[in-house]
């Protein structure tokens, strides 16, 4: 067997025998606060697959996906001419590094005063946080786009919307393909927590839900569902990486 | 000696470019004269080697001559108007290939995308990217991405953009000096064939003066920062160029001398001065 097939086994064995080993432990274990994995695994099925998809899953995925392409959108936009501009870079950035620096949590409380416990306060607080990652990524990788590069587009006259869309994005692509994977877990991790500060459902509030009413099993499958969307976002990026930047890996190979 | 012909001298007749008198200084914190006063010509179907030594400028002329960079002062005239931003008829192969061509694209799209803004119908652009990857002997990798493909072959595809683009004058940067030796000198007699066969007037910049003579019908030859003319050189040797033979020539080692030594000499007597 070669080196490559060997770790890649080891890669698909170690998930496997950690929940094997959870399994066998939590079911011996007697906790309260660790149920046995089969009844997680039971109450993953009664809440996910029934009821709570779609009243609280299905919710939570729309907030989240309708926050992330605004961010995407609005990151994009306002990252180039941040990144085209040294003047408007300098007359911004402190202010955006300030506003950045804020933990998240720390605007929720005024956020719920002001934008209510609708989904505009959460799409708005998505929004907020997880802009920034897009945004600096895509001004820093439109800002080293080498001087060479603009110089070819000015030469042969290309368009600035052609430029724009044919040569800047593309050249900067790597670096905003990281900004975007950043900020999608940023979006997961923000439509749990303002779940769970205001709010009538979604999958963050059906988990502080389960934990107060005692439900540690549902809790923990909801806990479960988070991870798993996380982990399949990392998987999809990942994927769109390799496709869409693999020009970028054969000229960095080299 | 008889073959050099100082600017006011030169004559002109029907000159594609035109420049007059170019100063660029860069101010700032450190403020930098690179190029003072630097006058000359270049006549429509002829080729122009600006030689001189390294970090003289000469990237700075280039980009003042084609409208890159605003200069200032001076006037730079192309087909009789005066340059402001890259005029159209005009194209530049880079010396950085990694950076000129686009490797998200491939090579096809990299030589038919400045023909895209251009009233061309789909067909015609076709047919002048395989035409122009034709001439340059990479029909075969129309397909194929730029970090698939040699140094050599990159500069080639850099190549076919310019000459795709159907330019008047073509503006070359240190081309070769990326590649190695071999490659070189088949991409000096690529060039040639090249000019030859779209009757393309050439302006090409290097620090080499071997390929300066080689390449050109005249040799501007600048002085080390700030660049001025130290003199224009005519080439008087057969048009027809051939590596081994033309280097051979006896005329080609005076001329190699000459410049050899308005470089060398021309600091010291600077100093001089």
């Amino acid at each position: 067997m070669s080196r490559a097939k060997r770790l890649l086994l080891l890669e698909i064995v170690s998930p496997i025998a950690i929940v094997a080993a959870l399994w066998v432990w939590s079911a011996r274990a007697g906790s309260f606060f660790f149920p046995p994995l089969s009844s997680i695994y039971k109450a993953f099925n009664t809440v996910w697959l029934g009821p709570g998809l779609l009243n609280d899953a299905v919710p939570s995925l729309s907030r989240w996906a309708t926050a992330y392409a605004i961010a995407v959108i609005l990151g994009i936009a306002l990252g180039v001419p941040l990144g085209l501009s040294p003047i408007a870079k300098r007359l911004l950035g402190p202010v955006m590094e300030f506003v950045r620096a804020i933990p998240p949590p720390a605007i929720l409380p005024i956020a719920v005063i002001l934008l209510g416990i609708g989904d505009a306060m959460k799409i708005s607080i998505i929004v907020l946080v997880s802009i920034f990652p897009i945004l600096i990524s895509t001004a820093d990788g439109v800002a080293e786009v080498h001087a060479t590069v603009r110089d070819v587009a000015k030469t042969y006259r290309i368009p600035f919307h052609a430029e724009l869309f044919r040569i800047l994005l593309p050249a900067a692509s790597p670096r905003i393909f990281a900004g975007l994977r950043t900020s999608c877990t940023l979006a997961l991790v923000m439509i749990v927590l303002s779940e769970m500060f205001g709010s009538t459902n979604g999958i963050g509030y059906r988990i502080l839900g389960s934990l107060r009413s005692f439900s540690i099993p549902e809790m923990w499958s909801g806990v479960i569902l988070i991870g798993l969307l996380g982990y399949g976002i990392n998987l999809f990026f990942g994927w769109v990486e390799r496709r869409a930047l693999s020009w970028h890996h054969s000229v960095t190979v080299e | 000696m008889s073959t050099i012909k100082f600017e006011s001298e030169m004559r002109s007749s029907s000159p594609v470019l035109e420049v007059r008198d170019l100063r660029k200084e860069y101010g700032g914190a450190l403020p930098h004269l690179a190029i003072d006063l630097v006058s000359f010509s270049v006549r429509e179907g002829t080729r122009l080697s600006v030689v001189g030594p390294s970090g003289a400028g000469k990237t700075t002329l280039l980009k003042c001559v084609s409208g890159l960079q605003p200069a200032t002062s001076g006037s730079v005239t192309f087909r009789g108007n005066s340059v402001i931003t890259p005029p159209d008829g005009l194209s530049i192969v880079f010396q950085d290939y990694a950076r000129s061509l686009f490797p998200w694209m491939s090579v096809e799209s990299n030589v038919g995308l400045p023909l895209r803004y251009r009233a061309l119908s789909r067909q015609r652009r076709a047919e002048i990217v395989a035409d122009a990857l034709e001439s340059v002997g990479l029909s075969d990798h129309a397909r194929r991405y730029p970090g698939e493909l040699s140094g050599g072959m990159q500069q080639r595809v850099a190549i076919a953009r310019a000459l795709g683009y159907q330019p008047r004058l073509l503006l070359m940067d240190e081309p070769f000096a990326s590649v190695d030796a071999q490659t070189r000198l088949s991409l000096e007699d690529l060039t040639l064939r090249l000019c030859k066969r779209y009757d393309i007037t050439l302006m090409l910049i290097t620090h080499d003066i071997d390929e300066a003579i080689y390449m050109g019908d005249q040799v501007l030859v600048l002085s080390a920062s700030p660049a001025v003319v130290r003199a224009t050189i005519d080439v008087d040797l057969p048009r027809e160029r051939n590596q081994v033979e033309t280097k051979l020539l006896r005329r080609f080692g005076e001329i190699r001398g000459e410049i050899y030594g308005l470089i060398h000499d021309g600091g010291k007597s600077r100093k001089a001065e």
